[in-house]
């Protein structure tokens, strides 16, 4: 094997498959302390400790949520938040069979000599804080890479710095039992088409797998979070199935069959817009040695963060705002969604920011 | 796309998803001058254009042997030859439904500086010769890369070497019309395990698809013919079952689902072990995106060699023995082969040749 065999091996193997379990996704519920700020400022809600701890008690404790999802990501300081009857998330999450993650980089820093490209940091003492994350619960991670589309980007050194420090990550989180998501974002800013997008995804796929390859990264053990592929956020949209096509053969063009799961980031898509992309997906009648799901932020959260505006009183109508967008993602797994999800308020709403970093 | 899109993709990927038909493979005709002056050596016939035209006619015209083809890969000189009646070769190939394909290297030649490492020659013009190969009636081509298992090989020079070269020759035969086998044989001597031939064929395979995608090679107009993963030949041997396990883990983690089909080189493997390594791989219950089949020279033809030996008086008896191996081989793809399919010794016997150069 050109992998290197870590002594979690049997553990990651089962715990990416388990992810990758039809009828679930994940909760990307990692917003940092700065970028939850944002979300909070936008429903004029204080951006302190108990108000996000309230507000991922709620996602988390809604009925009929957990067995839509296989997974949550978390930032630090939720892996080690209660309820407010005293109990863990991370006991909340296990027990009700959904695995906690940890985004575990440190944001990104620009390129020197390039127009505003980025690499992502978080390296330094990985393995430390690997071992701390997997001792308080978590069992997968999640590391985002950042890239663009412009006239002469991506650039090849952009490619390459992202490419291999997702692959550092990756090995580094397998050497300490974390299952690592290779999340490889390509921004949809731009008035590019779809093919433009296709062919850049294609292109930085390839040099994901190729230094996964050379780091030894054990592929079983690992998930894919990228991007759709779409046209630019100026371009004129498609429809559905012009994305899953487009999609889907960027993706059996670059990702091997021993990756078990796919679980696209919503980047600025509307929450009804991620679902209805996904569900095209998994209807499309191809090769798909993979289980394509959701690692939704914005695109889970958005119409439930509006009804609840930080107030106890609307707790329960979030909650069955929250419930409506997660039974929707289950079924777009199954390519069953039919699409009469009840929209909430600001489900249709594009969520798009532009140049967006969180 | 990433891909390049010429003029003759439709055809391209119709043609490669027709060769990797399931219950077809490739017969592996296209020795050259030299190396078939060798197999007529050891059979004590006369190395003359008559007897390599006889030869190839006995083949082409075995009773019942074309269900069991989808391809015959030639030398030039065959690609331009005709049966005792006057009817050209590739004719009586493609009205049978079997396509001609055409080997298009030029052979290796030593990379200075390594230890006995090679490089495959043949870009030069190569982009005329494919248009002239189309014009006689090919529609795919061949290039047999070459690499060793050693202390400290293969080098990062000779698979960065091999791999672009790899690359190169694809783009230019899609250019051109011919779907490129995309061959990268990492020789079986040595005396290391099947873990290390394991590790070894997933760097390289890493390596050569990186390359494909930087060449802008259309994938789904390609075909694989790699090595199986086995033991070195200086080591025990071991059941067809765990060099299946192997060899389809090794594609699994390397080959994207694009890639229609996957045609299996014999190396220095007898006909039976060949057979029944192939047969083990198609029952293998594990998901595999691609047909797995066979692109067999010796491995289809020794004992049908020994059993012609030049005589005209042999011939029919000849031609039975080819048709057991083709139909063994054509059961193997469906992984309904139940061994023994010849009671003949020549089955059984190794085709190992040390350094094997041809």
């Amino acid at each position: 094997m050109s992998c290197f065999t870590s002594k979690f091996a049997d553990e990651l193997i089962a715990n990416a498959a388990y992810i990758g379990t039809p009828g679930k996704g994940i909760l990307a519920a990692d917003e940092s302390t700065g970028t939850i700020g944002k979300r909070l400022a936008s429903i004029n809600v204080e951006n302190v400790e108990s108000n996000r701890r309230a507000l991922r008690e709620l996602l988390f404790t809604t009925p009929g949520a957990l067995p839509c999802l296989s997974g949550v990501i978390l930032f630090e300081e939720t892996l080690y938040q209660k309820s407010s009857n005293g109990t863990p998330f991370v006991e909340i999450l296990k027990s009700a069979g959904v695995l906690p993650g940890i985004k575990v980089d440190k944001g990104t820093v620009e390129l020197a000599g390039t127009n505003g490209e980025t690499t992502t940091q978080g390296l330094d003492g990985l393995g430390e804080r690997c071992k701390k994350y997997y001792e308080a619960g978590a069992r997968f991670a999640k590391w985002r890479a950042v890239l663009k589309i412009g006239q002469n980007e991506p650039s090849e050194l952009a490619i390459h710095e992202n490419a291999y420090g997702l692959a550092r990550y990756a090995v580094i989180c397998q050497e300490n039992g974390l299952v690592p998501i290779v999340e490889p974002e390509i921004l949809v800013d731009g008035s590019h088409d779809i093919h433009k997008c296709a062919a850049v995804t294609e292109r930085v796929l390839a040099a994901c797998y190729k230094a996964l390859s050379d780091h030894h990264v054990l592929l079983e053990g690992t998930l894919l979070k990228p991007n759709m592929v779409t046209p630019g956020s100026e371009s004129a949209k498609v429809a559905p199935e012009v994305i899953a096509e487009h999609t889907v053969r960027a993706l059996q063009r670059t990702v091997p069959a021993a990756v078990p799961a796919i679980v696209f980031l919503s980047g600025g898509q509307s929450e009804e817009e991620a679902t209805r992309n996904l569900n095209a997906m998994n209807q499309l009648k191809t090769k798909k040695p993979w289980f394509l799901s959701f690692s939704f932020g914005r695109a889970l959260q958005q119409s439930t963060l509006k009804t609840w505006g930080g107030k106890e009183e609307n707790v329960k109508k979030a909650q069955e705002a929250f419930l409506v967008r997660c039974k929707a993602n289950s079924e777009a797994t199954l390519g069953a969604y039919k699409g009469d999800a009840k929209l909430g308020e600001g489900a249709a709403e594009s969520l798009h920011v532009k140049d967006y970093k969180y | 796309m990433s891909a390049f899109v010429g003029k003759y993709a439709d055809e391209l990927i119709k043609t490669a998803k027709y060769i990797a038909t399931p219950g077809k493979g490739i017969l592996a005709a296209d020795e050259s001058t030299g190396t078939i002056g060798k197999r007529f050596a050891s059979i004590n016939v006369e190395n003359n254009e008559s007897n390599r035209q006889a030869l190839r006619e006995l083949l082409f015209t075995s009773p019942g042997t074309f269900p069991c083809l989808s391809g015959v890969i030639l030398f030039e000189e065959t690609l331009y030859q005709k049966t005792s009646e006057g009817k050209p070769f590739v004719d009586l190939l493609m009205e049978n439904g079997v396509i001609p394909g055409i080997k298009v290297d030029k052979g290796v030649v030593d990379l200075a500086g390594t230890n006995g490492e090679t490089t495959t020659q043949g870009l030069d013009s190569l982009g005329t010769r494919c248009q002239e190969y189309y014009k006689a009636g090919a529609r795919f081509a061949k290039w047999r890369a070459v690499l060793k298992i050693g202390a400290t090989e293969p080098s990062e020079l000779s698979i960065q070497e091999n791999a672009k070269g790899l690359a190169r020759y694809a783009i230019i035969c899609q250019e051109n019309g011919l779907v490129p086998i995309v061959e990268p044989e990492i020789l079986t001597d040595g005396n290391h395990d099947i873990k290390k031939c394991a590790a070894v064929t997933e760097t390289v395979l890493a390596a050569v698809y990186k390359a494909l995608n930087d060449h802008h090679v259309l994938l789904e107009g390609t075909l694989l013919k790699p090595n199986m993963v086995t033991p070195g030949s200086d080591s025990a041997k071991v059941t067809p079952e765990v060099i299946a396990e192997y060899t389809v883990t090794a594609l699994r983690r390397t080959v994207p689902p694009a890639v229609p089909g996957i045609v299996f080189l014999s190396g220095g493997q007898s006909e039976e072990e060949a057979t029944l390594n192939l047969n083990a791989m198609n029952k293998l219950a594990v998901l595999k995106p691609w047909t797995l089949t066979f692109s067999f020279g010796r491995a289809l033809q020794q004992s049908t060699l020994k059993a012609w030996a030049g005589k005209t008086e042999n011939v029919a008896k000849a031609q039975a023995t080819f048709l057991t191996r083709c139909k063994a081989n054509s059961d193997a793809t469906l992984g309904k082969y139940t061994g023994g399919a010849s009671g003949d010794s020549a089955a059984s016997e190794s085709l190992y040749v040390k350094g094997y150069k041809y």
